[in-house]
């Protein structure tokens, strides 16, 4: 069972897309797995042959229960942000030494066919402690789904999951905040020309310039991208930017876009919408929910100026953005009146300090004063 | 596109909604209140909405419009001008 957040314990085998035998390429969806934030589409990393399933539709199991044994074959291309050599390992054992710096090459794995389990990383020598399990609450009966809620979300355990992940945020994560006003005149107006010449379809909404920047911002300044895990940060390799996306029926997940700064705004727009229906539907890939390594969240919609958001661990940053509001702008020495968005940065100081994170939101501002470059 | 009776078209309209808004409920809305508010609807949510109105009646809404169809009352006078060729 994969971890596929932070405040994971526990997740039930929906389904399998596969059967003994069948053979899988890197990336396919091999099964659905029910998590306190919906259903997840599990993804597997290498290619592959299928040995046996181990656990059956509708099981509860603790994450790092080894769900199949699989004959793997050696692929040309190892899956981007994954540093760890080729060994058999099962997803939760990667994602607990990727959290805690273990080279999975130096671990003898007691699993079938040798494979690493969870278990062999938890044992592991200079393995930090665990980390801080949420409390254990008990599991309600399943109420009756309201017609609004997506299917396969139970938005108590939701709630509880976010609960565990945010007070573990805040104490452990020393957060420091800061701010920035930005005129965004110029973005707004490119954006504006830029979406009268598209069809609806392909019309591109301002979150997506305002990833962009953000990702573009991170490249310049890498301390707010990447983990502060076993006691140091860990810079991450790619900038995978997690959105803040809320439920209709209340709560919140933040899945991953990946390698933002690589893609267009085009490109990005089309990720965004795609991802926020499939929240919404409460579909999910376990690559989105487990490879974020910097969080966004915009609230302007709501009408709020600022956000000063809590960090999702083990990430070091989060972003905030509120609405776009006219204000009163001095430029040059005149005084006018300009479309303006205050940005925020909540940062781990054990990662970044302040001039760092200054230079950060100062990045960001620069990159928003030159849209047609984003 | 066949002309369409306002009956039609609002119930095309509520189905676009109900399309980014499933938990909709036509009778407790009103047609003259900002639909952001009452549905809770986001940029993603408004853009559907108009990539839903154009899916079902062909209609176009230029950004730059989207403060008319802001309401239910809004929307169908919209669809209608739009549709009648105004």
């Amino acid at each position: 069972m994969p971890s596929l957040g932070a405040d994971m314990e526990a997740g039930t085998l929906v389904e399998w897309h596969v059967k003994p035998g069948d053979s899988f390429e890197r990336g396919d969806v091999v099964a659905v797995v029910e998590t306190d934030k919906g259903l997840v589409e599990v993804e597997i990393w290498e290619g592959g042959t299928i040995d046996a399933l181990l656990v059956k539709p509708g099981t509860k199991v603790p994450v790092g229960t080894v769900l199949a044994t699989t004959t793997t074959q050696p692929t040309e291309a190892p899956r981007a942000p994954s540093p760890e050599p080729r060994v058999q390992a099962s997803p939760a054992a990667r994602q607990l030494a990727r959290e805690r710096g273990i080279d999975l090459a130096k671990i003898h794995g007691t699993g079938p066919h040798g494979a690493i389990t969870r278990d062999d990383v938890e044992k592991a020598p200079h393995a930090a402690p665990a980390v801080v399990p949420s409390p254990a609450a008990p599991s309600p009966a399943p109420p009756p789904a309201p017609t609004a809620a997506a299917p396969g979300i139970d938005t108590a355990a939701m709630r509880r999951a976010i609960a565990a992940a945010m007070a573990r945020s805040k104490r452990e994560i020393p957060h420091y905040y800061l701010s920035i006003d930005v005129d965004v005149g110029p973005a707004t107006a490119w954006l504006e020309a830029e979406n009268t010449r598209r069809p609806v379809t392909e019309r591109v909404l301002f979150a997506a310039l305002l990833l962009k920047a953000t990702a573009l911002a991170a490249r310049e300044v890498p301390e707010v991208n990447g983990f502060f895990v076993d006691g140091a940060f860990r810079p991450a390799g790619e900038i995978h930017v997690g959105v803040g996306v809320s439920l209709r029926q209340g709560g919140l997940v933040a899945p991953a876009i990946h390698d933002v700064d690589r893609k267009s705004l085009v490109e990005i727009q089309a990720e965004l919408r795609d991802l926020v229906a499939r929240v919404r539907a409460g579909r999910l890939r376990s690559s989105e929910m487990t490879d974020p390594t910097l969080t966004v969240t915009n609230l302007g919609d709501q009408g709020v100026a600022s956000v000063f958001g809590v960090i999702y661990p083990p990430q070091v940053a989060l972003v905030g953005f509120g609405r776009v509001l006219e204000r009163p702008w001095a430029s040059g020495g005149m005084l006018g009146v300009r479309p303006v968005v205050t940005a925020t940065l909540s940062a781990d100081h054990r990662a970044s300090d302040g001039h760092r994170g200054g230079l950060f939101l100062a990045a960001l501002a620069r990159r928003l004063q030159k849209p047609e470059e984003l | 596109m066949s002309p369409k009776s306002r009956p039609e078209i609002r119930e095309a309209v509520l189905g676009a909604l109900s399309s980014v808004a499933p938990e909709l409920d036509p009778t407790t809305l009103d047609p003259k209140q900002p639909l952001r508010e009452q549905l809770d609807l986001d940029s993603m949510d408004f853009l559907n909405f108009a990539v839903a109105l154009h899916a079902a009646l062909g209609v176009d809404v230029p950004e730059r419009d989207y403060a008319k169809i802001a309401t239910l009352d809004g929307s169908i006078e919209y669809v209608s001008a739009k549709l009648a060729g105004a």
